[in-house]
């Protein structure tokens, strides 16, 4: 393996710029954004240089070793004689799937950096928001790259803390603030489970090496995929992909996160940190069985209709976008539960173009409507906006799965998974996902650049600086062709040991392989969109909620997720923690430390009795203690 | 031996006065006066030069007249003069503490004669030892020179102490 | 009976107890003083029997070195007294009380 060092450097240039930035440059602006920039930039090329050198299948890991407890012997998964020791390295893995999900991170990530350079530019603590940039990339790459359990697991918090303090960067607005914690939260739950797997995989297995786990499966496949542990295992570490990648029932945080800037909506919420979940659910794909692997089909279907409907009937650009992302989430989840990682894998990769694209128009958009995000004040933008305006339909149609577009191609292996696992029913969800897609996208699409000028505004919008553009110009490109410039052949390869290398044409040609599956995408997304169009096209207000009555509450109200949550769940734990409180206050701190407390003070007041200040009476206690030396040493 | 008889009655009537003495300057039902208790002092340490006598030990009766009943004495009624102290004698002796100070000194006496009756004293029959100038002087200047001289550098310093003691602006 | 050790130090031991009580019961700084001065004397008095009834010379030049030792020591000390009589304007223990709660 040529340029060992490569992959060191992409990890810890981030973290560098941002101790720098924090450290150092936190006054100047401009130094700190460049800073940012260039080590996430100098990531997305070093990535380069050390793929042309080694190709996609390196399959190497460089690790130093970095924490052993106890003996240094790994436990053998079937022997009986308890756990021995533990030994994590601190190690980096580097096959096709770390290295494509490298070349996402920094290079979309390295866009979206450039982006903030202009985006955040009015904002006084713009040198702050690049240091807990390059802090989420930094994390971000250690998800990616790690090669252990106990790694990934530490990344994965520095992600959950860094992603925390971009939601609430505007830590000023109380909603930022409550959308942080709320995120923070949801994810430590979903991580608790996450740890609880990691525990339970050391404790059945004895190593948390991907690699070591893998080829003791390989091995041992046949006892241990039918093991009961094994299932539990897999949906406790399937938990944690739930809270990361914002699966039902964890979905909640998503939406309010878009409180963070836009640039942090498109990089966590669209290309990288959302992604996390599907990511380690393909690296640790070996330890999931079918029982599992069921779980995780349905828990995705779901979630993708859930929130396609609930983005049905969303006002608000981002949260419509927010929406958008936990439905195609939620088809990658279930791709993986139907054994199409590389179908999830795939369209994670074109989901970060388009998604990252429509994040970043939006954005423009919200900076050409002077942070305005209601999409009903919006309206006729395209001729104002007119490169956000491509770029945006380019983005739509990837993201509604038209061909030839990115989407069209990700999704499609999806649809045709679905139908290879026979799985009609989570099928049927998909299509119509699909379809209801299609009518969201272009239900916000129309609303925003066509029809009449909605406010003052929308009258005065104007297009963006060249910064913010040129980003959106590249994320187009790839959101346009990223369906077969041969991510698929990087992930089939990986993921498929007999994946034959598809040329240029047959990629473009994929899809036609599987017809059905094909037109029935097609025609779904062509359905949406003509739905759209005809209710959306001159619309001032939105009709569907006289149509759809009690639905479109719902749909509006998010199906009324977080106030159930706030009436079971936050109310039995503030329950829990008033209680708690009680008998910290009342039975600890009265009652025992009273008591101690009390007696402290009482003997202490009673001992202070003995300190008179008299010196007579210390000449009596002095000499009734010579008397009783002497008595002990002479008298007895 | 005639004379021991002398030295025996000379024994007692010193000893009689000195503890007499002491005993009044420590609780003087009459009088309180630091002064009377002073000149009690000063009974009490000629006494206890006759004592010394007794004992053959004559340089140090000589000594205990001149720095005690001398020096030290005076410095006593000096001070005494310098501070109005007739305060002293509207005070009383406190019950509480009497009974505490006998209750302790008894225990402490008790102890020691119960050591005193215990040991075997091998009595000397016929001490012999003198201590007079030349024998004590000889002593002093060879085996005990080094503790001589410390002892004149604590004057010494104590003089110093006392003069920076006394100044006025002692702060 | 011949007067030997035991005697000496009988006397020795009542004038040590008078000393002590003396410190114990008297509040004045200067009487409890002399008391230390008594029970000094005490023990000087202890030692120069023993030198005598042991046939020992050394006795009595740690007496000689008390006496000196006991010049200085009242020396200082009534220093000591007439600083805190000209701060305080007492010579009395129980007014001493700037250590107490």
């Amino acid at each position: 393996m040529k340029h060992e060092l490569f992959p060191w450097l992409i990890l810890f240039l981030p973290l560098l710029s941002a101790t720098v930035i924090a450290l150092f440059t936190l006054r100047s602006k401009t130094i700190s954004s460049l800073i940012s920039i260039g080590a996430v930039v100098a990531g997305f090329v070093l990535t380069v240089l050390f793929i042309s050198a080694n190709g996609f299948h390196v399959n190497a890991e460089t690790s130093k070793n970095w924490l052993s407890i106890g003996a240094e012997t790994s436990k053998n998964w079937s022997s009986t004689d308890g756990i021995t020791g533990l030994q994590v390295d601190f190690g980096l893995k580097l096959d096709a799937l770390s290295l494509m999900m490298l070349l996402i991170v920094t290079g979309v990530g390295g866009l979206i950096h450039i982006y903030s350079y202009a985006y955040m530019d009015e904002d006084d603590s713009k040198a702050r928001f690049f240091a807990f940039l390059s802090l989420f990339t930094f994390s971000m790459l250690g998800i990616v790259l790690s090669n252990n359990f106990l790694q990934m697991f530490i990344f994965w918090e520095l992600v959950g803390v860094s992603s925390y303090l971009l939601i609430g960067f505007w830590y000023g607005k109380p909603s930022a603030g409550d959308a942080a914690k709320k995120a923070f939260i949801t994810n430590r739950l979903g991580d608790f489970g996450f740890l609880l797997g990691i525990l339970t995989i050391w404790g059945v297995l004895g190593s948390l090496n991907f690699g070591e786990l893998q080829s003791i499966f390989a091995a041992h496949s046949a006892t241990l995929l039918s093991a009961g542990v094994i299932t539990i295992a897999g949906l406790l570490i399937f938990c944690g992909a739930v809270g990361k990648s914002a699966q039902f029932p964890l979905h909640v945080w998503l939406a309010d996160a878009m409180e963070g800037p836009t640039p942090v909506s498109a990089l966590i919420h669209a290309a990288t940190m959302v992604a996390a979940g599907v990511y380690m659910l393909c690296r640790v794909f070996f330890l999931l069985n079918a029982d599992a692997l069921h779980v995780i089909a349905y828990i995705g279907g779901f979630t993708a209709l859930l929130a396609a409907l609930i983005a049905v009937q969303q006002n608000d650009i981002k949260r419509i976008i927010a929406y958008s992302t936990l439905s195609q989430l939620g088809y990658m989840v279930m791709a993986v539960g139907l054994n199409g990682q590389t179908a999830a894998m795939f369209h994670l990769t074109t989901h970060a173009f388009f998604k990252a694209l429509l994040f970043l128009a939006a954005g423009s958009v919200i900076l050409g409507m002077h942070h305005e995000q209601d999409i009903w004040h919006m309206g006729n933008l395209r001729k104002k906006m007119p490169i956000t305006f491509i770029t945006f339909l380019i983005g739509a149609l990837a993201l509604s799965g038209i061909p030839p577009f990115s989407g069209f191609y990700s999704k499609d292996s999806i649809f045709a998974q679905c139908l290879e696992q026979k799985n009609y029913l989570l099928f049927g969800v998909a299509a119509l996902v699909a379809g209801l897609t299609a009518f969201y996208t272009f239900r916000l699409f129309f609303v925003v650049f066509f029809g009449k000028e909605k406010s003052d505004h929308a009258k005065h919008a104007h297009e963006s600086s060249l910064v913010i553009t040129v980003p959106l110009v590249v994320l187009a490109v790839f959101a346009a062709i990223g369906g077969f410039i041969g991510v698929v052949n990087y992930y089939g390869s990986q993921f498929t040991p007999d994946h034959e290398t598809l040329t240029f044409v047959q990629q473009l040609m994929e899809p036609l392989k599987t017809p059905v599956p094909m037109c029935i995408g097609i025609a779904v997304a062509l359905i949406g969109i003509f739905l759209a169009f005809s209710i959306y096209k001159n619309a001032d207000t939105d009709p569907l909620p006289a149509k759809l009555g009690v639905l479109s509450t719902a749909m509006k109200n998010r199906f009324y997720f977080d106030e159930i949550y706030e009436a079971t769940f936050i109310r039995a734990h503030d329950t829990i923690a008033a209680i708690c409180g009680a008998i910290d206050r009342f039975l600890l701190e009265g009652f025992i430390i009273g008591i101690i407390r009390g007696g402290t003070d009482l003997s202490g007041r009673g001992l202070r009795l003995l300190q008179t200040g008299n010196l007579q009476t210390y000449a009596f206690l002095f000499v009734l203690g010579v008397a009783l030396v002497l008595y002990f040493v002479l008298g007895k | 031996m005639a004379s021991s008889a002398v030295t025996d009655v000379l024994f007692y009537a010193f000893a009689a006065l000195t503890l007499l003495c002491a005993v009044l300057v420590v609780a003087n039902p009459f009088n309180r006066n630091p002064v009377t208790s002073a000149m009690f002092l000063v009974l009490t340490i000629i006494s206890m030069s006759g004592l010394f006598l007794l004992l053959h030990a004559f340089f140090l009766a000589a000594v205990q007249i001149l720095v005690y009943a001398g020096a030290v004495i005076v410095l006593f009624l000096f001070v005494i003069m310098l501070l109005d102290l007739k305060e002293e004698q509207r005070r009383r002796i406190k019950f509480f503490g009497a009974v505490a100070g006998l209750l302790s000194v008894g225990l402490i006496t008790a102890i020691f004669f119960k050591i005193l009756h215990h040991t075997n004293l091998n009595e000397h029959p016929l001490p012999t030892v003198e201590g007079d100038t030349a024998s004590l002087g000889k002593l002093l200047f060879t085996q005990y020179i080094l503790p001589f001289e410390v002892v004149s550098i604590l004057l010494l310093v104590a003089m110093i102490g006392v003069i920076m003691l006394s100044k006025k602006d002692l702060k | 009976m011949h007067v030997g050790l035991e005697h000496f130090l009988t006397v020795s031991f009542l004038l040590f107890a008078l000393g002590l009580l003396g410190v114990i019961i008297r509040r004045n700084l200067i009487v409890m003083y002399m008391s230390l001065e008594l029970m000094l004397n005490a023990a000087n008095l202890a030692l120069v029997s023993f030198s005598r009834f042991n046939d020992k010379l050394d006795g009595q030049v740690l007496v000689f070195f008390i006496i000196t030792v006991a010049a200085a020591e009242v020396a200082v000390g009534l220093a000591l007294i007439v600083a805190l009589y000209r701060k305080r304007q007492t010579a009395h223990v129980e007014d001493l009380n700037s250590m107490k709660l």
